[in-house]
């Protein structure tokens, strides 16, 4: 032992829980460990632990030890005296000592009361018969997974967050799940009743049968809990009772101390509570007439509970708007704020899509948004609340708001939600390039700087995936004043041209070269850039198909070489294996080329095809030459053109599929490959709904059915997931390959080069699209035609052109001369 | 006649206008890049892009400039100088065309140089 007496503060913390040990963790940040030596008391037999997570563990996602937050090691390495499985059960605030159950006494100087909360017990019969727990720690997990695996019948008292995710997890364990609720409608508290209805629909398809509007009378039992018998007369027989019908502040030790309570300790800003020695925080507390139940106050309040005992009196806690949600997988649910409408001064504005499962609520006062619930899509959530905890007028975008952020701003002159000049200048802008806030903005007054394509070009924001283009544009405008939106979006700095009036001109005036469209639009650099050369390119070609000459010099690398340039100069090779097809014979001839020429990578790629990695340059024509000999043909995967179509097996085999999905995607892609677009396009067809061929993120997407083919067209992975748009349901194949084929060309005529579907019907709207493709079948049957006469001119395999000995110079260094 | 560190690497047309060639030489370990401008200009520079050492001789010729293929980069064909607010050098190389032959200047061609 150490005799010499520790001259520090000594904290006491009562609660090993999330809000006490958050505040520890904060504390330690601050001071180190240098003003107090600690020692915490928790009641519970173990570390502290997330218990947020208990609802994952209960579903058998993670196991108790995943998710410890704090190790005994961390308490050591910490110089903190851990007491656990003992709890405090008297403050004596003369001493300032607490004592707890097994009998030990400290003193402390500073005392922390983390408590925590308890599940509230109605005065019902039967609930201290065996099989019957609340759903609180992991003793009570442990009592529910001990239920799960002997007995089959389980009954959740309360339709609740922490009920029904007690309910799914036990379905998950296999129990038959039934769930009583008081009220008509579930989470009555988060949800209005319409998402609640939806909510209850989606959980009864996933097997839990509810009873709303049911008050449970008595737990019925001799031995052990039997049943819930409710006051209407209905019976619901169980083996497992779990109670989650709520919570209580867990006052009573402060109570005994006579500290101010109310429903809860009561504490102040400065989450002292009415002795100044005394703090307090967590679920435990009230703070202005509110009590707490979820996580993110309770982190606030850690904060500003830290400060103040590292000696920060400035540090206070200000409760902010909050949202709630439900982690059970595949249920989206996010509610923040008013549910409705409080008066007649406020408006709530609905959007509502039954069979697409979708429902959101907003509710505006006095132009703010104050509510908002979002049932089935909830990406937008944390933006409604920021909007709402900002308390900015929002009346601008009143009409679009109910839509979402990406369709608000998209129509906004401004990203609406940020206010740059309250963001603090080590804020992170662009993360691939990892410029912040600060950099950008004295780059822009510094260097004086008007443009976007300026700000890319000093300071890299924005310049490589562009995700954050609205930011640098939003601080464009903060700075500088210039409003990049509104600036008409020219081709590049060659031109004030932009990409719709070129494409109209080349075919309205009938401009062939490159050189004529350069002069008729009066280019600035005679030659161009490497910006509007791959575009002009491309918009020639696509207007002219059988004269223009295509210009090698104007693609990139990859368009020039046909293969994928890696960063160490080698290339890539992928060949098309059509609709995800293969053959021995194939595999035969992909193994030994690879063989043959040392290539050091063979890998089979997202897309369903193999790809050769690390190939020489000059030995890309034999490689070539051997996969052309075994009737192999380029994938593409370096074009904007047609990448993949991926398939799923399909009635071929498959036992739920509807249609031939492996055949119609070979069809699909033998119609299609070969051509340019404006970006690179994937296709996929998919046998049935299940949809193993992920259609529905594809530019084109094909779902079989059992009345035929629904057609999705714009969707993409990438930075920014979309979900395609439902274009049309048709009976035959044949009509799905016109509407493909006439897609394929509405896009490469009208889309601005670099523009994949995705942001290109953003863009213009899938109602345009449907007006010209499933509205005018005539329209329909014409650019159907224009892409097959197109295709005429495409098809040609640039593999065997180039083994062939086209553009030979490409592939072999340049000679030195013999001398003389 | 030219010393010896002066190479004959053929005739002008074999590198396509507006367009690049790699060269099988090196110089001083390092890879040739040949360009050829819109207008018949010859040069070479070390066919490393300042940035990250990108292959300059992939890139897009315009003017008398070569946009890096990698990152975009813009180096300037007649000194090898990355556009601003980019920095950075590319070393060029001398060369000269006679009789349509394009002639290059290997200062310290060292063994192994040859590709
Ligand atoms: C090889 C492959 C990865 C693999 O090993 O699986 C791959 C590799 C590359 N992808 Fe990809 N993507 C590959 C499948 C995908 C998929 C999956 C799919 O197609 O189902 C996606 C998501 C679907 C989509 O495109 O929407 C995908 C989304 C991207 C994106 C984001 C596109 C977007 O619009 O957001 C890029 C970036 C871009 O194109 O600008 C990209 C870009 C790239 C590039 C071209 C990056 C580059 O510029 O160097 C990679 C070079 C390929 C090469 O061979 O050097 N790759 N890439 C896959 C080739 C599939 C094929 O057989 O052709
Ligand atoms: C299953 C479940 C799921 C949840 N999901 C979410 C969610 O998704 N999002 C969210 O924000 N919140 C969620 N919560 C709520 C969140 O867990 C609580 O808000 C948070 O844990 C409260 O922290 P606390 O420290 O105040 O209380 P606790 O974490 O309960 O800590 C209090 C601790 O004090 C101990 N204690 C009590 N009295 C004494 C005593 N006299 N002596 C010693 N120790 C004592 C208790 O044993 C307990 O360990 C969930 C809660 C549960 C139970
Ligand atoms: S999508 Fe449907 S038909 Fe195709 S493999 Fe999957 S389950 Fe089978
Ligand atoms: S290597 Fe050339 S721009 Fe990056």
């Amino acid at each position: 032992m150490n005799m010499v007496a520790d001259p520090r503060e000594h904290l006491v913390v009562i609660g090993n829980g999330m809000a006490g040990m958050r505040t520890v963790e904060e504390l330690l940040k601050l001071d180190n460990g240098q003003r107090f030596r600690i020692t915490v008391f928790g009641a519970e037999p173990h570390v502290n632990y997330n218990r947020i997570m208990l609802s994952s563990v209960l579903a058998g996602d993670k196991n108790v030890d995943d998710i410890v937050i704090n190790s005994r090691e961390w308490y050591d390495e910490n110089d903190i005296t851990l007491i656990t499985g003992d709890a405090v059960t008297r403050i004596d605030r003369g001493d300032c000592t607490v004592t707890s159950g097994g009998g030990v006494t400290v003193r402390y100087d500073r005392l922390l009361i983390a408590t925590g909360s308890k599940p509230v017990a109605p005065p019902i019969p039967g609930l201290g018969l065996p099989g019957v727990c609340a759903f609180r720690d992991v003793a009570d997990v442990d009592k529910m997974l001990a239920a799960a695996k002997i007995h089959k019948r389980a009954v959740v008292i309360g339709g609740g967050l922490l009920g029904l995710e007690a309910a799914w997890g036990l379905k998950q364990r296999g129990m038959s799940v039934a769930l009583v609720h008081l009220m008509p409608t579930l989470m009555e508290r988060q949800l209005d009743a319409a998402a609640g209805q939806m909510l209850q629909r989606d959980l009864d398809r996933r097997g839990i049968a509810f009873f709303t509007d049911g008050q449970t009378e008595e737990i019925i039992g001799t031995e052990r809990a039997e049943g819930v018998q409710l006051a209407d007369g209905r019976f619901v027989p169980a083996d497992l009772v779990v109670l989650a019908i709520g919570i209580r502040p867990n006052i009573d030790l402060a109570k005994a101390a006579q500290l101010e309570v109310n429903r809860g300790i009561v504490v102040t800003d400065d989450m002292r509570t009415s002795d100044p020695a005394i703090f307090s925080v967590g679920e435990c507390v009230e703070h202005r007439g509110n009590v707490f139940g979820l996580v993110a106050p309770i982190w606030d309040q850690a904060r500003a509970c830290a400060a103040q005992l590292a000696g920060d009196a400035q540090a206070l806690f200000v409760s902010k708007a909050l949202a709630t949600s439900l982690k059970i997988t595949g249920v989206d649910v996010f509610s923040a704020g008013a549910l409705m409408a409080a008066d007649e001064g406020d408006d709530e504005i609905t959007l509502r899509d039954d069979s697409r499962g979708l429902y959101k609520k907003i509710v505006l006062r006095d132009g703010k948004l104050v509510g908002a619930v979002l049932y089935g899509d909830v990406a937008d959530g944390q933006w409604y609340l920021q909007l709402m905890r900002d308390k900015e007028d929002v009346s601008a975008l009143r009409e679009r708001l109910v839509f979402g952020r990406a369709f608000a701003e998209a129509r906004s002159s401004k990203p609406a939600g940020t206010d740059f000049a309250a963001m603090p200048d080590d804020t992170q802008i662009c993360g691939c390039n990892g410029v912040c806030k600060g950099a950008i903005v004295s780059a822009i007054q510094d260097k004086k700087l008007t443009s976007l394509s300026e700000v890319r070009a000093h300071t890299k924001a924005s310049a490589s995936c562009g995700q954050c283009t609205g930011q640098v544009e939003g601080l464009l405008a903060f700075a500088a004043g210039v409003d990049a939106r509104a600036a008409k979006k020219t081709m590049c700095d060659c031109t004030m041209a932009g990409h719709d009036e070129v494409r109209a001109a080349i075919v309205e005036r009938k401009l062939k070269t490159m050189d004529g469209l350069r002069q008729a639009f009066d280019w600035k650099k005679p030659e161009g850039c490497h910006k509007c050369r791959p575009a002009l390119n491309y918009y020639l070609l696509c207007a002219w198909p059988d004269e223009y000459r295509d210009d090698a010099q104007s693609r990139f690398v990859n368009e020039r070489v046909h293969a994928n340039i890696q960063k160490d100069g080698t290339y890539s090779v992928i060949p098309r294996m059509w609709g995800g097809l293969t053959t021995p014979a194939e595999l035969h001839a992909i193994a030994s080329v690879a063989e043959k020429f040392n290539i050091p990578t063979v890998k089979v790629t997202g897309g369903q095809r193999i790809d050769l990695l690390g190939v020489k340059k000059d030995d890309l024509p034999g490689v070539w030459n051997e996969l052309g000999k075994a009737g192999m043909v380029s994938g593409h995967a370096y074009a904007k053109g047609l990448r993949t179509v991926k398939t799923c097996v399909g009635s071929e085999w498959c036992r739920f599929g509807t249609q031939d999905s492996t055949g119609l995607g070979v069809k699909l892609e033998k119609m299609c490959w070969g051509s340019w677009t404006p970006h690179k396009v994937k296709f996929a067809v998919s046998g049935c709904p299940r949809n193993c061929a992920e259609a529905t993120i594809k530019d084109l997407g094909v779902v079989c059915v059992e009345a035929g083919y629904d057609l999705l067209v714009g969707g993409n992975g990438g930075i920014d997931v979309r979900v395609t748009d439902p274009l049309v349901r048709v009976a035959t194949e044949a009509e799905v390959l016109e509407y493909a084929g006439a897609f394929m060309q509405i896009y490469r005529e009208e889309a601005h080069y670099l523009e994949r579907t995705a942001p290109w019907i953003a863009r213009v709207g899938i109602d345009y699209v449907k007006k010209r493709l499933v509205e005018d079948a005539e329209g329909r049957a014409a650019l159907h035609a224009r892409f097959l006469h197109s295709q005429r001119f495409a098809q040609i395999d640039p593999w065997t052109e180039r083994v062939m000995g086209a553009q030979a110079h490409e592939f072999a260094a340049l000679p030195e001369m013999a001398a003389g | 006649m030219m010393s010896a560190n002066w190479k004959n690497i053929g005739p002008v047309a074999n590198i396509p206008l507006r367009g690049a060639r790699r060269l099988c030489l090196k110089s001083a370990g390092k890879p040739v890049a040949v360009f050829r401008t819109g207008d018949g200009e010859v040069f070479a520079l070390i066919d490393e892009c300042p940035h990250k050492q990108g292959p300059l001789s992939e890139g897009i010729v315009a003017g008398k400039t070569v946009t890096c293929p990698l990152h975009s980069w813009v180096i300037g064909l007649e000194n090898g100088e990355a556009v601003a607010p980019d920095r950075g050098t590319a070393r060029p190389l001398s060369v000269r065309i006679v009789e349509d032959d394009i002639f290059i200047h290997l200062p310290e061609l060292v063994a192994g140089d040859t590709v």
